[in-house]
């Protein structure tokens, strides 16, 4: 899926890969009205890895992920991107949402979307560079997409849909992916190409952190878990967390 | 015929025609944000909603042109936020909380108009008169149509990502919020200029219909604005030239122009049209 040429996703913009990026939590509490909907949440995650955050409903993963996006502001607690807050590095995040969320009628074309994620260095009057243009191109390369460049995004398969975002991503040139259920609506190929991708951009330097409400396929697909109710039970290697123990915690019935 | 060049010549006519397509294009123009936003209904409701804010102004201030502007906007704001306030702390749903709310007072701004004696206003409000238009009126259509298109020009770009993508958008630092505002002080804009044109009943499809012709025509976000502005203006100035002769009321006339070409697009439309399926 990931096309050879590509293969090293960290480019553009010149700089060089630093190999410790890593995001810190530490007690962040955050919520909703009055009550909070995550309390005293504390991990750490270097890039390079595919974190999952895995709870019941209303366990606080779309609140964690709003609150790393930057869209929920926390109530206490810090979240650190190589020791400085990651709110001063908004360019670093890129926000994927979920499929069900997004108007596929949207007259928009694949290559208009991907162009969408060099809105950050272009601004809201800068004409698009050779350098961006081609940074789009990569993006588009590097997911397969040129032969779908054109059409409009309604026009393609799930799997399709969810490269375009993650195309979108790459031209934003982000470290930080945070995808809400991505694999919500893909049939089996179309989620095993899709873990294939996201363990790719991993690999390469990118730190992926999705919501995911499939215990069965976790472990194929994330090398880390995080297990949320309201509450941090666990978080580290996904065999580690993903215990009956641990499990029963996040899912028996209060 | 010749009784129509004759009337084409008289500068009521030659005003009117303007009216047409200024207004057409303006609200050809901004109906693509009502198409992309998913909020035609909402902004049907809105339409109604501005009677009483008309009826209060002329109350309170006479029956000025920047009056009923600021009564119309300030109407909107009420009701549109009115109803989001109510929503969020009822157990109503919004759609439901704005029916009651528009209908409401729309029934007010009616009782305190006809209370003014001014029938012929009403009627005029409800339904459309551009013949009634007078200078001062055209010079704010224009002025309102310049607001639109240099407004939405400008934003273009963050605009669209926050149509499409609103929480991405906000990851990029798009104030997304204060677009929303934006788009709905514009949509209240033209919506007063169109009350004059098309009245309050029928601006919902002047508003609309534009973008949504262009929808079925084209995949390209931008092309809904300029396409919805050549629709409206030109729908609107074929309507003027057809309802002399045919005897048609003028508001109406341009309703079912446009009607009628969004009939077109949805069979014949070479992307989207029926017959393509």
């Amino acid at each position: 899926m990931v096309n050879g040429q590509h293969d090293h996703i960290c480019w553009g913009g010149g700089h060089h890969h630093h190999p410790h990026h890593h995001l810190v939590l530490r007690r962040v509490t955050a919520g909703y009205g009055s009550e909070p909907a995550l309390q005293d949440i504390s991990f750490e995650a270097a890039c390079g890895s595919t974190l999952a955050l895995i709870g019941p409903n209303g366990a606080g993963k779309s609140t964690l992920l709003n609150a790393l996006a930057g869209l929920l502001p926390i109530w206490s607690g810090d979240i650190l991107w190589n020791n400085t807050p990651l709110a001063s590095h908004m360019n670093e995040i890129a926000y994927l949402p979920q499929r069900s969320e997004v108007d596929w009628q949207f007259p928009i074309t694949v290559r208009q979307l991907v162009e969408m994620g060099r809105y950050p260095s272009v601004g809201m009057w800068g004409a698009m560079r050779p350098h961006d243009k081609e940074i789009v191109d990569k993006a588009i390369c590097t997911l397969g997409l040129q032969d779908l460049q054109n059409r409009q995004i309604g026009a393609l398969s799930g799997g399709q849909q969810q490269r375009c975002f993650l195309a979108r991503a790459l031209a934003q040139e982000a470290h930080i992916l945070l995808l809400d259920e991505p694999f919500t609506g893909l049939d089996v190929p179309g989620s095993e190409a899709l873990a294939e991708l996201l363990r790719a951009l991993a690999h390469e330097g990118r730190l992926v952190i999705a919501s995911h409400h499939d215990l069965a396929t976790a472990p194929q697909i994330f090398d880390q878990a995080l297990l949320l109710r309201r509450k941090l039970i666990d978080a580290g290697p996904v065999a580690d967390v993903l215990t009956p123990q641990n499990l029963n915690k996040a899912f028996a019935h209060a | 015929m010749n009784e129509f060049l004759q009337f084409l010549s008289e500068p009521l006519a030659q005003r009117s025609l303007w009216a047409c397509g200024v207004i057409g294009f303006s609200n050809g123009f901004v109906s693509a944000l009502v198409v992309l936003r998913r909020s035609s209904l909402q902004i049907g409701t809105l339409s109604c909603a501005l009677l009483p804010g008309i009826a209060l102004a002329i109350l309170l201030f006479g029956l000025f042109q920047l009056s009923i502007l600021l009564g119309a906007v300030l109407a909107g704001l009420l009701v549109g936020l009115g109803s989001l306030f109510v929503s969020r702390t009822s157990r109503m749903d919004h759609d439901t909380a704005l029916s009651v709310l528009h209908t409401t007072a729309f029934a007010l701004g009616y009782i305190i108009l006809i209370g003014l004696g001014l029938q012929q206003k009403v009627d005029d409000w409800l339904f459309g008169n551009i013949m009634s238009m007078g200078d001062a009126d055209l010079w704010i259509a224009y002025i309102i149509g310049a607001i639109a298109v240099l407004s939405i020009t400008a934003a273009q770009r963050p605009l669209l990502i926050s149509l499409f993508d609103p929480r991405a958008a906000a990851t990029m630092g798009i104030p997304t919020r204060l677009l929303n505002y934006g788009i709905f002080t514009l949509i209240i804009l033209v919506l007063v200029s169109s009350l004059q044109a098309v009245g309050a009943f029928l601006t919902l499809g002047l508003l609309v219909a534009p973008a949504a012709t262009m929808y079925l025509l084209t995949d390209r976000a931008t092309w809904l604005f300029w396409g919805g502005g050549l629709i409206g203006g030109l729908g609107a100035i074929a309507a003027f030239f057809l309802s002399y002769p045919l005897g048609w009321h003028l508001g109406a006339t341009i309703i079912v122009v446009l009607g009628v070409l969004f009939l077109l697009a949805y069979i014949f439309s070479p992307r989207y049209g029926l017959l393509r399926r």
